[in-house]
């Protein structure tokens, strides 16, 4: 397992060819009062932006994020590193927060 | 005003009843009794009511949920309505049976609360003797389950010194979160406040030793942790905002905006058994009285923080100031903000002693 200096021993960081999933006791849904999608944790509630929402429907345990990167740069037709940034950063930040897992 | 949005979460409080005796309970002073208490069905009625109205998540707490026989079929009951629930529990009873029929029926997580790290103390703390060493059991027994682990342990004057400890307990026990909480001054806990306010000193040190585990432990487990009310700058958004994101339902089904409410005065907070919970949410004069921002008063009425913090405590400004229309004196720009200095003076003079919850025909001589 990877980790980073600036947290402890055991944080993994989130880079191209991990392939995430989501955390057994995460659900990933579409909640039909808001209509809007969902995501709930333990003792956590999200409620993902449009392009939040993008990201996480790729998430499948099976495509690396560099794949997930890839369909997006495509489907926004904008510079890969641009939406590398972000969708790195936005993955790393739920992998901490124990709603996503490697 | 904007519009009002649909609740997230539901705290059912199913029962007042609990074997263990916490000082700080967040239960009010006048504890329901079991005959008091709504039944099934109305329950399963109250989590469909819920669900469809848009909350997303329920947690089961009290009292101590698992003294409810019915507990297994109202995890059930909302799991099938599509809502995540979470057990607040102490664990007292949470043997492995009971475990694997909550797991069986859908239930997503469990919160445990610890008394302190160091056994006898919290023990002491909890007023059951014993109870400490079933809680590190019941803490393996979730793991085995593979339920995530939400370790909770209130924090005070009587153990805060200890909270490094607390935080390796906690990472012991297998937690994916700790949540340390400091006491909030209400009913049980503000009779026995001079026994449990911390000092300055030892909160300092308190946030240090957090901010060290939190490095250390990034990945390993989250720790949540606020400054408590007594020594912020800034009010808490209690609640994220009156009748703005949570709903309380007390044990005789009473729907509240937080499970401290019941103390204001002049509030008439509807039963379940009187109208369905989307019509108290958006419509009831109680819900509607402190949301939003319309009826504050200066300096929350001018003030940029106003969709930030939301006034803060409604039932603080209450217990401090006897007004539950004031700024929270939690906020240093409240005028009432040096009744917390007062406070703090008060327990540093003041001996220990705690007085334990109880249902009040077993308290008939004053405490």
């Amino acid at each position: 397992m990877m980790t980073d200096k600036r947290g402890g021993a055991a944080r993994s960081v989130v880079e191209g060819a991990c392939v995430l999933r989501f955390a057994p006791h995460a659900r990933f849904r579409f909640d039909e009062v808001r209509r809007a999608w969902v995501v709930l944790a333990p003792e956590r509630l999200l409620l993902p932006d449009e392009q939040a929402v993008e990201i996480l429907q790729l998430i499948d345990g099976e495509r690396t994020v560099d794949i997930v990167i890839d369909k997006l740069a495509q489907r926004y037709e904008a510079p890969r590193e641009i939406i590398a940034a972000d969708v790195l950063k936005m993955l790393q930040d739920l992998l901490d927060k124990r709603v996503l897992r490697l | 005003m904007k519009e009002v949005e649909p609740p997230l979460a539901l705290l059912a409080e199913l029962t007042h009843r609990c074997p263990l005796r916490c000082p700080y309970c967040s239960n009010p002073l006048e504890l329901a009794r079991a005959s008091a208490e709504l039944d099934t069905a109305s329950w399963k009625r109250v989590l469909g009511e819920a669900a469809a109205m848009g909350v997303l998540q329920v947690h089961f707490s009290g009292g101590e949920p698992l003294v409810r026989r019915d507990l297994r079929d109202l995890v059930r009951h909302a799991t099938e309505a599509g809502l995540y629930g979470n057990l607040i529990t102490s664990g007292i009873r949470l043997d492995a049976a009971r475990l694997a029929e909550l797991v069986e029926a859908g239930l997503e997580h469990v919160q445990l609360s610890i008394q302190d790290s160091d056994m006898a103390n919290g023990d002491r703390i909890a007023g059951l003797a014993g109870a400490q060493e079933v809680k590190r059991r019941v803490a393996r027994r979730v793991r085995e389950a593979g339920l995530p682990l939400t370790v909770n342990a209130v924090v005070h004057r009587q153990n805060l010194d200890r909270l490094d400890e607390i935080i390796h307990l906690a990472v012991a026990l297998g937690a994916d979160r700790l949540e340390v909480a400091h006491v909030q001054y209400y009913g049980w806990a503000l009779r026995n406040r001079t026994a449990l306010l911390p000092s300055r000193d030892q909160l300092d040190a308190a946030t240090a030793t957090v901010e060290t585990a939190r490095a250390r432990l990034a990945g390993v487990m989250v720790i949540d942790y606020v400054v408590p009310d007594y020594y912020a700058h800034r009010p808490k958004a209690c609640m994220g905002g009156w009748g703005r994101r949570f709903l309380n339902i007390s044990p005789a089904g009473k729907v509240l905006p937080c499970h401290a409410a019941e103390t204001l005065p002049g509030l008439d907070f509807p039963s379940v058994t009187e109208a369905s919970l989307s019509e108290i949410w958006y419509c009831s004069a109680a819900f509607r009285r402190f949301r939003g921002t319309a009826w504050m008063p200066e300096p929350c009425r001018s003030c940029d923080r106003r969709e930030i913090d939301w006034g803060g405590c409604r039932c603080q400004a209450f217990a401090l100031t006897g007004d539950a229309a004031r700024t929270d004196p939690a906020c240093a720009l409240s005028p009432d903000h040096a009744v917390l200095g007062g406070a703090i003076a008060d327990a540093r003079a003041a001996a220990p002693g705690l007085s334990y919850r109880q249902h009040s025909a077993a308290a008939l001589s004053p405490a």
